[in-house]
Protein backbone atom coordinates (compact mmCIF):
# COMPACT_ATOMS: atom_id res chain seq x y z
CA UNK A 1 0.00 0.00 0.00
CA UNK A 2 2.95 2.30 0.65
CA UNK A 3 3.91 1.93 -3.04
CA UNK A 4 0.37 2.69 -4.21
CA UNK A 5 0.26 5.82 -2.07
CA UNK A 6 3.71 6.83 -3.32
CA UNK A 7 2.36 6.43 -6.85
CA UNK A 8 -0.61 8.62 -6.00
CA UNK A 9 1.77 11.32 -4.76
CA UNK A 10 3.88 11.03 -7.93
CA UNK A 11 0.83 11.37 -10.18
CA UNK A 12 -0.89 14.06 -8.15
CA UNK A 13 -3.96 11.89 -7.56
CA UNK A 14 -6.09 12.77 -4.56
CA UNK A 15 -8.08 9.54 -4.40
CA UNK A 16 -7.69 5.80 -4.98
CA UNK A 17 -10.11 3.63 -6.94
CA UNK A 18 -10.80 -0.12 -7.06
CA UNK A 19 -9.53 -2.24 -9.93
CA UNK A 20 -11.17 -5.50 -11.03
CA UNK A 21 -8.03 -7.23 -12.26
CA UNK A 22 -4.30 -6.95 -12.79
CA UNK A 23 -1.61 -8.08 -15.19
CA UNK A 24 1.79 -8.35 -13.54
CA UNK A 25 5.12 -7.98 -15.33
CA UNK A 26 7.34 -8.22 -12.24
CA UNK A 27 7.73 -12.00 -12.67
CA UNK A 28 10.51 -11.50 -15.24
CA UNK A 29 13.93 -11.83 -13.59
CA UNK A 30 16.11 -8.75 -13.96
CA UNK A 31 18.59 -9.66 -11.25
CA UNK A 32 18.49 -10.33 -7.51
CA UNK A 33 16.50 -7.14 -6.91
CA UNK A 34 13.53 -8.94 -8.49
CA UNK A 35 13.74 -11.72 -5.89
CA UNK A 36 14.61 -9.40 -3.01
CA UNK A 37 11.37 -7.54 -3.68
CA UNK A 38 9.03 -10.51 -4.03
CA UNK A 39 10.56 -12.19 -0.97
CA UNK A 40 9.44 -9.19 1.08
CA UNK A 41 5.89 -9.75 -0.20
CA UNK A 42 5.90 -13.52 0.34
CA UNK A 43 7.46 -13.20 3.82
CA UNK A 44 4.78 -10.68 4.72
CA UNK A 45 2.03 -13.16 3.80
CA UNK A 46 0.73 -11.09 0.87
CA UNK A 47 -1.85 -12.47 -1.60
CA UNK A 48 -3.36 -10.88 -4.69
CA UNK A 49 -6.75 -9.33 -3.96
CA UNK A 50 -8.07 -9.33 -7.55
CA UNK A 51 -7.80 -11.85 -10.43
CA UNK A 52 -4.24 -11.48 -11.69
CA UNK A 53 -2.49 -12.76 -14.81
CA UNK A 54 1.29 -13.04 -15.13
CA UNK A 55 3.50 -11.72 -17.90
CA UNK A 56 6.37 -13.65 -19.46
CA UNK A 57 9.16 -14.98 -17.26
CA UNK A 58 12.78 -15.84 -17.95
CA UNK A 59 12.26 -19.49 -18.95
CA UNK A 60 9.80 -21.68 -20.84
CA UNK A 61 8.57 -23.88 -17.99
CA UNK A 62 6.88 -26.30 -20.38
CA UNK A 63 9.83 -26.67 -22.77
CA UNK A 64 12.85 -26.09 -20.47
CA UNK A 65 15.19 -27.68 -23.04
CA UNK A 66 14.85 -24.51 -25.15
CA UNK A 67 17.01 -22.57 -22.67
CA UNK A 68 20.60 -22.21 -23.84
CA UNK A 69 22.03 -19.80 -21.26
CA UNK A 70 23.54 -19.81 -17.78
CA UNK A 71 21.73 -22.46 -15.69
CA UNK A 72 21.95 -20.38 -12.51
CA UNK A 73 20.12 -17.47 -14.13
CA UNK A 74 17.49 -19.91 -15.38
CA UNK A 75 17.04 -21.28 -11.87
CA UNK A 76 16.66 -17.77 -10.38
CA UNK A 77 14.23 -16.87 -13.15
CA UNK A 78 12.14 -19.98 -12.47
CA UNK A 79 12.18 -19.30 -8.74
CA UNK A 80 10.82 -15.80 -9.37
CA UNK A 81 7.98 -17.19 -11.52
CA UNK A 82 7.13 -19.62 -8.68
CA UNK A 83 7.12 -16.81 -6.11
CA UNK A 84 4.52 -14.85 -8.08
CA UNK A 85 2.34 -17.94 -8.38
CA UNK A 86 2.63 -18.31 -4.61
CA UNK A 87 1.08 -14.83 -4.29
CA UNK A 88 -2.05 -16.23 -5.97
CA UNK A 89 -1.50 -14.99 -9.52
CA UNK A 90 -2.44 -17.23 -12.46
CA UNK A 91 0.37 -19.00 -14.30
CA UNK A 92 -0.49 -17.46 -17.67
CA UNK A 93 3.06 -16.26 -18.43
CA UNK A 94 2.05 -14.33 -21.52
CA UNK A 95 2.62 -10.76 -22.69
CA UNK A 96 -0.76 -10.95 -24.46
CA UNK A 97 -3.26 -11.65 -21.64
CA UNK A 98 -5.93 -10.08 -23.87
CA UNK A 99 -5.76 -13.26 -25.97
CA UNK A 100 -7.21 -15.28 -23.05
CA UNK A 101 -11.00 -15.31 -23.30
CA UNK A 102 -11.44 -14.87 -19.54
CA UNK A 103 -8.84 -12.10 -19.15
CA UNK A 104 -10.36 -9.44 -21.39
CA UNK A 105 -11.67 -6.57 -19.30
CA UNK A 106 -14.64 -4.86 -20.89
CA UNK A 107 -15.18 -1.30 -22.10
CA UNK A 108 -14.71 1.18 -19.27
CA UNK A 109 -13.53 -1.42 -16.73
CA UNK A 110 -10.77 -0.18 -14.39
CA UNK A 111 -7.73 -2.51 -14.20
CA UNK A 112 -4.00 -2.32 -13.39
CA UNK A 113 -1.80 -3.74 -16.11
CA UNK A 114 1.91 -3.93 -16.66
CA UNK A 115 3.76 -4.76 -19.92
CA UNK A 116 3.83 -1.91 -22.41
CA UNK A 117 2.15 -3.70 -25.32
CA UNK A 118 -0.61 -5.08 -23.08
CA UNK A 119 -1.22 -1.63 -21.60
CA UNK A 120 -1.61 -0.12 -25.08
CA UNK A 121 -3.93 -2.93 -26.16
CA UNK A 122 -6.01 -2.79 -22.99
CA UNK A 123 -6.69 0.95 -23.29
CA UNK A 124 -6.92 1.20 -27.05
CA UNK A 125 -8.45 -2.03 -28.32
CA UNK A 126 -10.47 -3.24 -25.32
CA UNK A 127 -11.38 0.22 -24.06
CA UNK A 128 -10.63 -0.89 -20.51
CA UNK A 129 -8.69 1.58 -18.40
CA UNK A 130 -5.16 1.29 -17.10
CA UNK A 131 -2.16 3.49 -16.59
CA UNK A 132 1.37 2.28 -17.33
CA UNK A 133 1.96 0.13 -14.25
CA UNK A 134 5.62 -0.69 -14.12
CA UNK A 135 7.25 -3.49 -12.22
CA UNK A 136 6.58 -3.51 -8.44
CA UNK A 137 3.58 -1.18 -8.71
CA UNK A 138 1.70 -3.78 -10.78
CA UNK A 139 1.86 -6.39 -8.01
CA UNK A 140 1.25 -3.72 -5.35
CA UNK A 141 -1.98 -2.84 -7.19
CA UNK A 142 -2.89 -6.54 -7.55
CA UNK A 143 -2.47 -7.08 -3.80
CA UNK A 144 -4.31 -3.95 -2.67
CA UNK A 145 -6.83 -3.87 -5.52
CA UNK A 146 -6.41 -0.08 -5.47
CA UNK A 147 -4.76 2.43 -7.78
CA UNK A 148 -4.47 6.22 -7.89
CA UNK A 149 -7.35 7.79 -9.81
CA UNK A 150 -5.19 9.52 -12.39
CA UNK A 151 -4.11 9.50 -16.02
CA UNK A 152 -5.90 7.05 -18.32
CA UNK A 153 -8.24 5.90 -15.55
CA UNK A 154 -9.96 9.24 -16.08
CA UNK A 155 -12.11 9.93 -19.13
CA UNK A 156 -10.54 13.31 -19.91
CA UNK A 157 -7.05 11.84 -20.35
CA UNK A 158 -8.29 9.44 -23.03
CA UNK A 159 -9.04 12.21 -25.52
CA UNK A 160 -6.85 12.24 -28.64
CA UNK A 161 -4.75 15.40 -28.86
CA UNK A 162 -3.01 14.57 -32.16
CA UNK A 163 -4.54 13.34 -35.42
CA UNK A 164 -2.34 11.27 -37.73
CA UNK A 165 -3.21 10.39 -41.33
CA UNK A 166 -1.30 8.60 -44.05
CA UNK A 167 -0.20 10.96 -46.82
CA UNK A 168 -1.62 10.42 -50.32
CA UNK A 169 1.69 8.94 -51.56
CA UNK A 170 1.26 5.78 -49.43
CA UNK A 171 0.15 3.09 -51.92
CA UNK A 172 -3.22 1.41 -51.40
CA UNK A 173 -1.70 -2.07 -51.25
CA UNK A 174 0.59 -1.00 -48.40
CA UNK A 175 -2.35 0.58 -46.54
CA UNK A 176 -3.94 -2.85 -46.46
CA UNK A 177 -0.82 -4.89 -45.62
CA UNK A 178 -0.21 -6.37 -42.16
CA UNK A 179 3.44 -5.28 -42.37
CA UNK A 180 2.42 -1.61 -42.43
CA UNK A 181 1.12 -1.71 -38.86
CA UNK A 182 4.32 -2.43 -36.90
CA UNK A 183 6.16 0.18 -39.00
CA UNK A 184 3.38 2.72 -38.53
CA UNK A 185 3.56 1.95 -34.81
CA UNK A 186 7.22 2.97 -34.70
CA UNK A 187 6.30 6.28 -36.34
CA UNK A 188 3.32 6.68 -33.98
CA UNK A 189 5.57 6.23 -30.94
CA UNK A 190 8.01 8.84 -32.22
CA UNK A 191 5.32 11.34 -33.15
CA UNK A 192 3.11 10.88 -30.10
CA UNK A 193 5.65 10.22 -27.32
CA UNK A 194 3.27 9.74 -24.38
CA UNK A 195 0.34 11.64 -25.95
CA UNK A 196 -2.88 9.99 -27.15
CA UNK A 197 -3.10 10.06 -30.96
CA UNK A 198 -6.01 9.25 -33.27
CA UNK A 199 -5.08 7.54 -36.51
CA UNK A 200 -7.66 8.46 -39.09
CA UNK A 201 -8.38 7.26 -42.60
CA UNK A 202 -8.24 3.46 -42.35
CA UNK A 203 -11.18 1.26 -43.33
CA UNK A 204 -13.13 0.32 -40.20
CA UNK A 205 -12.75 -3.00 -38.42
CA UNK A 206 -8.95 -3.42 -38.51
CA UNK A 207 -8.01 -6.78 -36.98
CA UNK A 208 -6.84 -7.17 -33.38
CA UNK A 209 -3.54 -8.56 -34.64
CA UNK A 210 -2.87 -5.39 -36.66
CA UNK A 211 -3.79 -3.17 -33.71
CA UNK A 212 -1.63 -5.32 -31.43
CA UNK A 213 1.40 -4.87 -33.73
CA UNK A 214 0.72 -1.13 -33.97
CA UNK A 215 0.54 -0.69 -30.20
CA UNK A 216 3.51 -2.91 -29.38
CA UNK A 217 5.71 -0.92 -31.77
CA UNK A 218 4.41 2.44 -30.53
CA UNK A 219 5.08 1.43 -26.92
CA UNK A 220 8.66 0.55 -27.90
CA UNK A 221 9.61 3.69 -29.83
CA UNK A 222 7.57 5.94 -27.53
CA UNK A 223 5.68 5.79 -24.23
CA UNK A 224 2.36 5.24 -25.94
CA UNK A 225 -0.19 3.80 -23.51
CA UNK A 226 -3.24 4.54 -25.64
CA UNK A 227 -4.14 5.36 -29.22
CA UNK A 228 -7.31 5.46 -31.28
CA UNK A 229 -7.78 4.04 -34.76
CA UNK A 230 -10.94 5.70 -36.03
CA UNK A 231 -13.54 3.09 -36.96
CA UNK A 232 -11.63 0.23 -35.31
CA UNK A 233 -11.12 0.99 -31.63
CA UNK A 234 -14.10 1.22 -29.27
CA UNK A 235 -13.70 4.80 -28.09
CA UNK A 236 -13.33 6.10 -31.65
CA UNK A 237 -16.33 5.16 -33.78
CA UNK A 238 -15.72 8.60 -35.34
CA UNK A 239 -12.86 11.09 -35.23
CA UNK A 240 -15.10 13.43 -33.27
CA UNK A 241 -15.54 10.74 -30.60
CA UNK A 242 -11.77 10.26 -30.36
CA UNK A 243 -11.33 14.02 -29.93
CA UNK A 244 -14.19 14.24 -27.36
CA UNK A 245 -15.65 16.83 -29.74
CA UNK A 246 -12.69 19.12 -29.07
CA UNK A 247 -9.99 20.50 -31.39
CA UNK A 248 -6.73 18.54 -31.79
CA UNK A 249 -3.40 20.24 -31.00
CA UNK A 250 -2.05 19.02 -34.33
CA UNK A 251 -3.07 17.19 -37.50
CA UNK A 252 -0.09 15.48 -39.15
CA UNK A 253 0.50 13.38 -42.24
CA UNK A 254 2.84 10.42 -42.48
CA UNK A 255 4.38 9.95 -45.91
CA UNK A 256 5.88 6.93 -47.64
CA UNK A 257 9.45 8.22 -47.16
CA UNK A 258 9.06 8.37 -43.37
CA UNK A 259 7.56 4.88 -43.29
CA UNK A 260 10.41 3.50 -45.38
CA UNK A 261 13.01 5.09 -43.13
CA UNK A 262 11.29 3.60 -40.05
CA UNK A 263 11.16 0.21 -41.75
CA UNK A 264 14.84 0.38 -42.74
CA UNK A 265 15.89 1.42 -39.23
CA UNK A 266 14.34 -1.77 -37.88
CA UNK A 267 16.96 -3.78 -39.79
CA UNK A 268 20.51 -3.68 -38.44
CA UNK A 269 21.73 -6.59 -40.59
CA UNK A 270 23.40 -6.10 -43.95
CA UNK A 271 23.50 -8.86 -46.55
CA UNK A 272 21.25 -11.89 -46.80
CA UNK A 273 22.96 -14.35 -44.43
CA UNK A 274 20.27 -15.77 -42.12
CA UNK A 275 20.75 -17.50 -38.77
CA UNK A 276 17.27 -17.55 -37.31
CA UNK A 277 13.70 -16.38 -37.69
CA UNK A 278 11.82 -15.20 -34.60
CA UNK A 279 8.05 -14.65 -34.76
CA UNK A 280 5.39 -14.10 -32.14
CA UNK A 281 6.27 -10.84 -30.35
CA UNK A 282 3.94 -10.04 -28.69
CA UNK A 283 2.89 -13.68 -28.20
CA UNK A 284 1.22 -15.02 -31.35
CA UNK A 285 -2.56 -15.21 -31.32
CA UNK A 286 -4.49 -18.28 -32.42
CA UNK A 287 -5.15 -16.58 -35.78
CA UNK A 288 -1.47 -15.81 -36.21
CA UNK A 289 -0.43 -19.40 -35.43
CA UNK A 290 -2.87 -20.59 -38.08
CA UNK A 291 -1.56 -17.93 -40.46
CA UNK A 292 2.07 -18.98 -40.01
CA UNK A 293 1.07 -22.63 -40.53
CA UNK A 294 -0.75 -21.71 -43.74
CA UNK A 295 2.21 -19.65 -44.98
CA UNK A 296 4.70 -22.47 -44.51
CA UNK A 297 2.14 -24.99 -45.90
CA UNK A 298 3.95 -28.22 -46.83
CA UNK A 299 7.44 -26.69 -46.86
CA UNK A 300 10.16 -27.16 -44.24
CA UNK A 301 12.49 -24.80 -42.39
CA UNK A 302 15.99 -24.80 -43.89
CA UNK A 303 18.33 -27.02 -41.80
CA UNK A 304 20.74 -24.11 -41.14
CA UNK A 305 17.99 -21.83 -39.81
CA UNK A 306 16.46 -21.82 -36.32
CA UNK A 307 12.83 -20.75 -36.71
CA UNK A 308 10.83 -20.14 -33.56
CA UNK A 309 7.45 -18.71 -32.70
CA UNK A 310 6.62 -17.41 -29.23
CA UNK A 311 3.07 -17.73 -27.96
CA UNK A 312 1.13 -18.18 -24.75
CA UNK A 313 0.77 -21.64 -23.20
CA UNK A 314 -3.03 -21.34 -23.32
CA UNK A 315 -3.11 -20.26 -26.97
CA UNK A 316 -0.75 -23.10 -27.88
CA UNK A 317 -2.96 -25.83 -26.41
CA UNK A 318 -5.98 -24.33 -28.16
CA UNK A 319 -4.36 -24.76 -31.60
CA UNK A 320 -3.17 -28.38 -31.84
CA UNK A 321 -3.52 -28.54 -35.62
CA UNK A 322 -1.52 -25.43 -36.43
CA UNK A 323 1.05 -26.35 -33.77
CA UNK A 324 1.43 -29.83 -35.26
CA UNK A 325 1.90 -28.45 -38.77
CA UNK A 326 4.50 -25.92 -37.58
CA UNK A 327 6.44 -28.50 -35.56
CA UNK A 328 6.40 -30.93 -38.50
CA UNK A 329 7.86 -28.14 -40.63
CA UNK A 330 10.74 -27.77 -38.16
CA UNK A 331 9.47 -24.67 -36.29
CA UNK A 332 10.17 -24.49 -32.56
CA UNK A 333 7.27 -23.25 -30.42
CA UNK A 334 8.20 -21.31 -27.33
CA UNK A 335 5.85 -20.38 -24.45
CA UNK A 336 6.09 -18.51 -21.12
CA UNK A 337 8.96 -16.31 -22.30
CA UNK A 338 10.27 -14.56 -25.41
CA UNK A 339 13.31 -14.97 -27.62
CA UNK A 340 14.70 -11.52 -26.85
CA UNK A 341 14.68 -11.93 -23.09
CA UNK A 342 15.74 -15.56 -22.74
CA UNK A 343 18.82 -17.10 -24.39
CA UNK A 344 16.97 -19.48 -26.68
CA UNK A 345 18.34 -18.68 -30.15
CA UNK A 346 20.39 -21.60 -31.42
CA UNK A 347 22.30 -19.74 -34.11
CA UNK A 348 23.65 -16.23 -33.98
CA UNK A 349 25.88 -16.29 -37.08
CA UNK A 350 23.92 -14.14 -39.50
CA UNK A 351 20.77 -12.09 -39.18
CA UNK A 352 17.70 -12.95 -37.17
CA UNK A 353 14.59 -12.12 -39.12
CA UNK A 354 11.33 -11.03 -37.51
CA UNK A 355 7.94 -9.60 -38.39
CA UNK A 356 7.81 -7.76 -35.06
CA UNK A 357 8.92 -4.14 -34.77
CA UNK A 358 9.13 -4.59 -31.01
CA UNK A 359 11.48 -7.55 -31.36
CA UNK A 360 13.54 -5.66 -33.96
CA UNK A 361 13.72 -2.68 -31.63
CA UNK A 362 14.92 -4.51 -28.51
CA UNK A 363 16.81 -7.63 -29.69
CA UNK A 364 20.05 -5.96 -30.85
CA UNK A 365 20.59 -4.49 -27.36
CA UNK A 366 19.16 -7.37 -25.35
CA UNK A 367 20.61 -10.44 -27.04
CA UNK A 368 23.25 -8.87 -29.29
CA UNK A 369 21.97 -10.03 -32.67
CA UNK A 370 21.62 -8.33 -36.03
CA UNK A 371 18.01 -8.05 -37.14
CA UNK A 372 16.29 -8.13 -40.51
CA UNK A 373 12.70 -6.88 -40.27
CA UNK A 374 10.12 -8.10 -42.79
CA UNK A 375 6.55 -9.22 -43.30
CA UNK A 376 5.34 -12.59 -41.99
CA UNK A 377 5.50 -13.93 -45.53
CA UNK A 378 9.06 -12.68 -46.03
CA UNK A 379 10.05 -14.26 -42.70
CA UNK A 380 8.57 -17.65 -43.50
CA UNK A 381 9.96 -17.65 -47.07
CA UNK A 382 13.36 -16.75 -45.64
CA UNK A 383 13.17 -19.53 -43.05
CA UNK A 384 12.52 -22.01 -45.83
CA UNK A 385 15.13 -20.74 -48.30
CA UNK A 386 17.90 -20.24 -45.72
CA UNK A 387 18.68 -16.64 -46.65
CA UNK A 388 16.95 -13.29 -46.20
CA UNK A 389 14.28 -13.04 -48.90
CA UNK A 390 12.69 -9.65 -49.53
CA UNK A 391 9.78 -8.40 -51.56
CA UNK A 392 9.93 -4.61 -51.71
CA UNK A 393 7.03 -4.23 -54.14
CA UNK A 394 4.53 -3.13 -51.45
CA UNK A 395 6.82 -0.28 -50.44
CA UNK A 396 7.59 0.93 -53.95
CA UNK A 397 11.23 -0.17 -53.57
CA UNK A 398 13.02 -0.38 -56.91
CA UNK B 1 23.85 13.64 3.41
CA UNK B 2 21.82 16.46 1.92
CA UNK B 3 21.49 15.15 -1.63
CA UNK B 4 23.44 13.61 -4.47
CA UNK B 5 25.88 14.98 -6.97
CA UNK B 6 27.19 13.94 -10.34
CA UNK B 7 28.08 15.17 -13.78
CA UNK B 8 25.23 15.64 -16.23
CA UNK B 9 24.82 13.12 -19.02
CA UNK B 10 22.47 14.81 -21.46
CA UNK B 11 20.76 12.22 -23.65
CA UNK B 12 19.71 13.31 -27.12
CA UNK B 13 16.75 10.93 -27.08
CA UNK B 14 14.63 9.35 -24.32
CA UNK B 15 15.92 6.04 -23.03
CA UNK B 16 14.04 3.00 -21.75
CA UNK B 17 16.23 1.55 -19.01
CA UNK B 18 14.95 -1.92 -19.86
CA UNK B 19 16.62 -2.85 -23.10
CA UNK B 20 18.54 0.40 -22.85
CA UNK B 21 20.83 -0.06 -19.86
CA UNK B 22 22.77 -3.13 -18.74
CA UNK B 23 22.48 -3.09 -14.93
CA UNK B 24 25.59 -5.28 -14.56
CA UNK B 25 27.82 -2.66 -16.24
CA UNK B 26 25.81 0.57 -16.24
CA UNK B 27 26.30 0.84 -19.98
CA UNK B 28 23.78 2.27 -22.46
CA UNK B 29 23.05 -0.69 -24.75
CA UNK B 30 20.06 0.42 -26.88
CA UNK B 31 21.27 -0.17 -30.45
CA UNK B 32 18.92 2.53 -31.75
CA UNK B 33 20.12 5.20 -29.32
CA UNK B 34 22.67 7.74 -30.59
CA UNK B 35 24.66 7.53 -27.33
CA UNK B 36 25.06 3.76 -27.24
CA UNK B 37 28.10 2.80 -25.19
CA UNK B 38 27.87 5.71 -22.72
CA UNK B 39 28.11 4.80 -19.00
CA UNK B 40 25.19 5.94 -16.86
CA UNK B 41 26.73 5.00 -13.51
CA UNK B 42 27.04 7.94 -11.13
CA UNK B 43 25.86 10.43 -13.73
CA UNK B 44 22.88 12.79 -13.52
CA UNK B 45 21.00 11.51 -16.55
CA UNK B 46 19.05 14.26 -18.31
CA UNK B 47 16.36 13.37 -20.85
CA UNK B 48 13.04 14.80 -21.98
CA UNK B 49 11.03 11.76 -20.81
CA UNK B 50 11.23 8.09 -19.92
CA UNK B 51 10.24 5.72 -22.67
CA UNK B 52 8.91 2.27 -23.43
CA UNK B 53 9.07 -0.76 -21.23
CA UNK B 54 7.31 -1.16 -17.93
CA UNK B 55 10.33 -3.25 -16.79
CA UNK B 56 12.47 -0.16 -16.36
CA UNK B 57 11.58 0.00 -12.66
CA UNK B 58 13.23 -3.39 -12.10
CA UNK B 59 16.30 -2.40 -14.07
CA UNK B 60 16.68 0.76 -11.96
CA UNK B 61 16.34 -1.19 -8.69
CA UNK B 62 18.77 -3.85 -9.89
CA UNK B 63 21.25 -1.15 -10.96
CA UNK B 64 21.07 0.32 -7.43
CA UNK B 65 21.73 -3.13 -5.96
CA UNK B 66 24.65 -3.67 -8.36
CA UNK B 67 25.95 -0.12 -7.71
CA UNK B 68 25.77 0.82 -11.38
CA UNK B 69 22.81 3.21 -11.14
CA UNK B 70 22.76 6.84 -12.24
CA UNK B 71 23.12 9.34 -9.38
CA UNK B 72 19.82 10.96 -10.40
CA UNK B 73 17.51 11.31 -13.39
CA UNK B 74 16.16 14.68 -14.57
CA UNK B 75 13.09 14.61 -16.80
CA UNK B 76 10.84 17.05 -18.61
CA UNK B 77 7.69 15.18 -17.57
CA UNK B 78 6.79 12.83 -14.69
CA UNK B 79 7.59 9.15 -15.13
CA UNK B 80 5.81 6.89 -12.69
CA UNK B 81 7.80 3.80 -13.70
CA UNK B 82 11.13 5.38 -12.79
CA UNK B 83 9.69 6.92 -9.60
CA UNK B 84 8.55 3.49 -8.41
CA UNK B 85 11.89 1.88 -9.30
CA UNK B 86 13.59 4.49 -7.16
CA UNK B 87 11.12 4.02 -4.28
CA UNK B 88 11.68 0.24 -4.27
CA UNK B 89 15.44 0.65 -4.39
CA UNK B 90 15.21 2.88 -1.32
CA UNK B 91 12.95 0.37 0.44
CA UNK B 92 15.21 -2.61 -0.31
CA UNK B 93 18.70 -1.11 -0.29
CA UNK B 94 18.36 2.27 1.41
CA UNK B 95 19.46 4.17 -1.70
CA UNK B 96 17.07 6.25 -3.80
CA UNK B 97 17.84 7.65 -7.24
CA UNK B 98 16.17 11.08 -7.21
CA UNK B 99 13.81 11.45 -10.18
CA UNK B 100 13.28 15.17 -10.68
CA UNK B 101 10.95 16.87 -13.16
CA UNK B 102 12.13 20.24 -14.48
CA UNK B 103 10.49 22.78 -16.80
CA UNK B 104 11.59 22.33 -20.42
CA UNK B 105 13.70 25.52 -20.53
CA UNK B 106 15.68 24.58 -17.41
CA UNK B 107 16.21 21.04 -18.71
CA UNK B 108 17.40 22.34 -22.08
CA UNK B 109 19.87 24.71 -20.41
CA UNK B 110 21.82 21.87 -18.77
CA UNK B 111 25.10 21.22 -20.60
CA UNK B 112 26.58 17.75 -20.83
CA UNK B 113 29.31 17.22 -18.26
CA UNK B 114 28.18 19.99 -15.86
CA UNK B 115 28.61 19.04 -12.19
CA UNK B 116 25.18 19.11 -10.52
CA UNK B 117 23.89 18.91 -6.96
CA UNK B 118 20.43 17.39 -6.48
CA UNK B 119 18.97 18.33 -3.11
CA UNK B 120 16.71 16.10 -1.01
CA UNK B 121 13.92 18.58 -1.78
CA UNK B 122 14.37 18.01 -5.54
CA UNK B 123 16.33 21.23 -6.08
CA UNK B 124 18.92 21.17 -8.86
CA UNK B 125 22.02 23.39 -8.61
CA UNK B 126 25.35 23.55 -10.40
CA UNK B 127 28.08 22.36 -8.04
Amino acid sequence: MRLVVRAAEATGATELIDVSGAHVDSCLYHGEASLDFVDRLVDGGARVGVPTTLNVGAVDLIHPETYRGDPRTAERGRLLMDRYRALGARATFTCAPYQLADSRPSLGEQVAWGESNAIAFCNSVLGARTNRYGDFLDIAAAITGRVPYAGLHRTDARRATIVLRLAPDVPDALRDADVLFPVLGIVLGRRAGSAVAAIDGFPSGQSEDRLKALGAAAASSGSVAMFHVVGSTPEAPTLEDALHSDQPDAVEHIGLAELRVARDQLSTARGDQLAAVSLGTPHASAAQLRGYAALIADRRVHPDVHCLISTGRDVLVSQPQAAGRLRDAGVELLVDTCSYIAPVLRYTDGAVMTDSAKWAHYAPGNVGVDVAFGSARECIDSAVSGRVVRDGSLWGDS
Amino acid sequence: MTGVSGRALVLDEPLSLWGGMDPTTGELIDAHHPQRGARLTGRVVVMPSGRGSSSSASVLAEAVRARTAPAAILLGEPDLILAIGSAVAEELYGVAVPIVVLPADRLAAIRDGTALLIGRDGSVKTA
